[in-house]
């Protein structure tokens, strides 16, 4: 025991200083907000009775089971797009994998407003693939109303948390498994079904969940699309109402945090007794085959077919921002270059902002996302579990809730030197961010820590290696795949989020794209230029991706290089 | 791009030439920090000719929306950096003046009217002052009433037609300032139960009830729907950026001032006076009438510079000036008002749709029919869509305006009853009437 002690000494501290961190970031100013959902309205006594009034009404009742339904049926629809794509990228040669995953990654980077436009101007009740199916056929799909709407748009946003997740999944199994399967006789569909999915099970259900709760807690489609008749609208509207402060809304925003705790917590009794973890490391991940002419037909049929559907915002965002004026029409009336010549003067200073914001919040995500799920899985620290639970908590927290909090709680905190309140400084914008996104670095960190076997850790540890010594030579560079794909979620979400960046921007030269597009799109005659701007967000946060994707594939060649032996094996 | 610069340039002359002799009067510096939910082209504008006029003072307009906007104020006062907030919707203000977070100031300005409209320009306490009058109207899109073979809609009433079911986008009150004053203004100029049942009417052949008051005239641009109900200078600014689009004041309409005030506590307040003064001078006003902006200044001297066309409120009494609007009155029931028409139509607008769809289908097979029994399930099935949980009366009972506002301002203050109770049960009423009026117009219909 007092061995065990020892050692854990470095991971207690850290550990204490993370929990600190959650807890002035997260914790306290959120309950600076969320308290008066506990008051007794009149006497400002404690009381619970706000809670039965939530299920007392038909309203909520409804809202509630709506936004079960539409979180539910989200990541059935984005599973169906996720899985072919990771499946194809992992397993078979295929040209242009790199650009499959890096475009598979684009659909989250929707930019607030412009993303929910273009959407309407192509599948709307009047736009362009509606108008079309009209002249040809007298037919109307409704694909873009009501709940059917928002579990479209919701499945093709975040089907990349499952695409991500699974692939660095998939990538981290070694290929040793597969071919102790095929010595046994298995292969094919069959081995992919019982062996390979199977042990991709961490990556697919970090993934899962995180499309669950985000869909459960996201506020800003339904908004977009005009249903309200979910939870997190129904929190926000009474949040943000003009002079009204019903309690009704922190109500809501308390239930949205318990239950993405009970989610996270069933996701994790789901894999409870099972053990991903595979000691084989070193091969190169998955085995790839090539494919048969007829097959890559095939394969490349559906993965266009796929990507077609999931890049089509961005086609009309493409459209949106170089067309003159779209209205009521199949395409724009004329095309011209004139809202980028409008945005490129005020763009350098918005993407700078954004780059460092982005960037800086997604590095402070896997840091933190690798230290927790260290002490989680790695070390016995009592109450270990709650670093979890507490990260993730912030998923279900609104924008606009974490920002009236930052407010509320750091306005009157100067800070040395700058002598200005750590509120309104630009540093707390990268903080909000880093709370906000550190769910999704943390999933994917997590699924990565349960692939790695801590037999690896122990034979190092045994040849004399210190605990910290291990981690940087052995765990991190073990997780990287995973790592990489929390930093790719958090930056490109990062880059593109407003609820909270509008409460917290208190200068314009602190203002990131998002606020910039924002603006451009309070005024009929900034659609075009806010489109631009949207452009130039998705534009360099796809290059990050490719780039970061390049990184990880040349070291991943770099590691079967060095493999004495190269067998092929063909299944 | 061209127009830009050629507003830029219009406008940095104009100025140039009318500061000169006074531009050394003044010496002001430092940073104005403007709390502002408008749009750039319109903040642009303002700051390019205020900087101008004012060389060493630099302009820092901090966009938040009408709502986060105040937020903001609240949250900082402990430590006020912002000078002014300037904003369109009137009982945003109420909200700060309330808070007691806006300061007092005299206009150095002359030949302000005391009203635009029916509505009083200025705060009468002296808090915030208007600087540009908006009203409500319908705005179309030329294409969709084309392709959908519809007439364009000129007044409220045409906007319940049968016609338009499915066709017409509004966002709620609760959401938009100018909404609820839109709202309010039929309310009182046709009486509590006839106002809101012509709103459930209209309402009933709603697509889409948006949440941002810019997501209505977004929805017409675009063709998302064919018809909006919005401020004019939404209808106005995106007829002037080339969209499809046409805007109309109906008869009953009300002018409503946009607004700005200094903060209290503002650290420029030299600055903030100059801004005000700038903003109500002719210079200042003319900046309205830029086609990206298209306001109706205040200044009725503006007027002789507006192009061709444009709305003349102080001239044309046709404007705004058919109802008497009671400020007080609206006042005492704001939340309830708001909360009211969440109830009955944001959150209900399927149902709703429904029975109004119902009603109409029943109507359409009984013209030219006659058939005393249907005619009465009719007139049942639509008394019940009308039927309101409360009356006038109560909804400006002081005791039960205060449940919907929850901001005590002491700890004593007593409040019985709570928001989302009253609210649950006027939805089980609203959807039970709605309910049954589907049941009742179809019932008729089987009659014809």
């Amino acid at each position: 025991m007092s061995f065990i002690a020892k050692s854990q000494r470095g991971p207690v501290g850290i550990g204490v200083l993370i929990a600190l961190f959650l807890a002035l970031f997260l914790l306290v100013p959120v309950v600076k907000v969320i308290y008066v959902a506990f008051q007794e309205a009149g006497t400002g006594a404690f009381t619970l009775i706000n809670f039965v009034d939530f299920f007392r009404s038909a309203l909520f009742r409804e809202s509630f089971y709506n936004s079960l339904y539409v979180s539910g049926m989200s990541v059935v629809v984005a599973s169906l797009i996720a899985l072919p794509l990771a499946y194809f990228t992992t397993r078979f040669n295929f040209a242009g994998a790199v650009i499959i995953q890096t475009l598979g990654i684009i659909p989250l980077i929707m930019p607030p407003f412009v993303g929910a436009v273009a959407m309407k101007l192509l599948f709307g009740s009047n736009g362009s693939l509606n108008l079309l199916l009209d002249e040809w056929f007298g037919l109307n799909l409704p694909i873009m109303e009501g709940l059917n709407g928002v579990i479209f748009v919701q499945s093709i946003h975040y089907f990349p948390f499952i695409l991500i997740n699974l692939s660095a999944a998939l990538n981290n199994i070694d290929r040793s498994m597969e071919e102790s399967a095929q010595n046994l006789g298995s292969h094919g569909f069959r081995m992919f079904r019982r062996v390979v999915f199977p042990l991709a099970m961490p990556g697919y259900i970090a993934g899962a969940a995180l499309v669950f709760i985000k869909v459960f807690d996201d506020l800003g489609t339904p908004l977009l699309l005009d249903v309200n008749k979910m939870l997190a609208p129904q929190a926000y509207l009474r949040i943000s109402s003009i002079g009204i402060s019903d309690p009704m809304g922190y109500v809501i925003s308390v239930i949205l945090i318990a239950f993405s705790l009970l989610s996270l917590y069933v996701s994790l009794l789901a894999m409870k007794g099972k053990d991903y973890a595979t000691v084989q490391k070193g091969g190169g991940g998955l085995s790839k085959r090539d494919l048969r002419p007829w097959e890559k037909i095939g394969c490349y049929a559906v993965v266009l077919f796929i990507l077609a559907i999931v890049l089509s915002p961005h086609l009309g965002l493409v459209l949106l921002s170089f067309g003159t004026i779209w209205s009521y029409a199949v395409l724009p009336d004329g095309y011209t270059i004139a809202h980028y010549f409008k945005v490129v003067g005020e763009a350098s200073q918005f993407i700078t902002n954004t780059l460092l914001y982005a960037g800086l919040a997604a590095t402070l995500d896997v840091i933190l996302g690798t230290a927790i799920a260290y002490i989680v899985y790695r070390t016995g620290i009592p109450g270990r579990k709650w670093l979890d639970y507490g990260a993730t908590v912030s998923l279900a927290v609104p924008g606009v809730v974490l920002g009236i909090g930052y407010l509320r709680s750091f306005y009157n905190v100067n800070v040395p030197f700058i002598n200005e309140p750590l509120a309104t400084w630009w540093v707390i914008i990268v903080i909000a961010l880093t709370i906000r996104r550190l769910p999704y670095a943390l999933r994917a960190c997590i699924a990565a820590i349960q692939q790695v076997s801590v037999m690896l850790e122990e034979a190092a540890e045994n040849l004399g290696a210190t605990k910290s010594h291990t981690v940087r030579r052995i765990v991190v560079p073990l997780m990287s795949g995973g790592i990489l794909a929390g930093f790719v979620t958090s930056f490109a979400t990062a880059s593109v989020e407003l609820s909270a960046t509008l409460m917290l921007v208190s200068q314009e030269s602190d203002a990131p794209l998002a606020y910039g597009i924002y603006e451009f799109m309070q005024s009929a005659s900034g659609r075009g230029p806010g489109a631009a701007l949207g452009m130039i967000a998705v534009i360099i946060v796809g290059l990050g991706t490719y780039v970061s994707h390049k990184i990880i594939e040349r070291t991943d060649r770099r590691r079967v290089a060095a493999r004495p032996v190269a067998e092929e094996v063909t299944a | 791009m061209t127009i830009s610069i050629s507003r830029i340039l219009s406008a940095t002359a104009l100025v140039v030439g009318l500061s000169l002799p006074f531009g050394a009067a003044y010496a002001l510096d430092g940073t104005l920090t403007i709390v502002t939910s408008y749009p750039p082209d319109t903040t642009t504008a303002f700051q390019k000719a205020f900087e101008k006029k004012y060389p060493g003072v630099k302009v820092e307009m901090l966009k938040k929306k009408t709502t986060a906007g105040i937020k903001y104020i609240q949250e900082t006062v402990a430590n006020n950096k912002s000078d002014m907030f300037w904003a369109s919707a009137p009982d945003a203000f109420e909200v700060l003046k309330g808070d007691n977070l806006l300061s007092k100031y005299k206009v150095k300005v002359q030949g302000i009217p005391e009203k635009v409209g029916a509505f009083p320009i200025n705060d009468p306490d002296g808090y915030y002052k208007g600087f540009a009058a908006s009203g409500y109207g319908i705005m179309w899109n030329t294409r969709y009433l084309k392709a959908k073979k519809l007439p364009p809609a000129k007044e409220w009433a045409d906007l319940k037609k049968p016609i338009y079911h499915g066709h017409v986008g509004m966002s709620a009150p609760s959401r938009s300032g100018t909404t609820h004053l839109t709202v309010e203004t039929l309310i009182q100029g046709m009486g509590w139960d006839k106002g809101w049942a012509e709103w459930k009417e209209i309402a009933g052949n709603f697509n889409t009830i948006t949440e941002r008051s810019f997501g209505v005239p977004d929805g017409v641009n675009s063709g998302q729907f064919g018809l909006g109900i919005v401020i004019d200078f939404f209808g106005l600014s995106s007829q002037a950026s080339g969209f499809p689009v046409e805007y109309v004041y109906p008869t009953v309409t009300t002018l409503v001032p946009a607004n700005i005030a200094i903060v209290k506590n503002a650290p420029n307040q030299a600055a903030a006076e100059a801004f005000i003064e700038f903003l109500l001078s002719t210079e200042g006003q003319e900046l309205l009438l830029d086609p990206k902006i298209r306001r109706l200044p205040v200044n009725p001297a503006t007027y002789a510079k507006a192009p061709e066309g444009f709305p003349n409120p102080f001239k044309d009494s046709s404007i705004g000036a058919a109802v008497k609007f009671d400020l007080d009155l609206s006042k005492g029931r704001y939340n309830v008002v708001n909360s009211l028409f969440d109830v009955m139509i944001t959150y209900r607008i399927d149902e709703l749709r429904a029975a109004v769809k119902a009603v109409q289908d029943a109507k359409a097979k009984m013209a030219g029919k006659s058939n005393e029994a249907a005619a009465k399930l009719i007139a049942e099935a639509e008394a019940l869509i009308a039927a309101m949980p409360v009356s006038e009366a109560k909804a400006s009972e002081p005791d039960f305006a205060k449940i919907f506002k929850k901001k005590r301002k002491k700890a004593t203050t007593k409040i019985t009853g709570r928001q989302a109770e009253v609210e649950a049960e006027w939805d089980a009423q609203v959807t039970a009437n709605y309910a049954k009026a589907v049941e009742l117009a179809n019932k008729a219909a089987s009659m014809l």
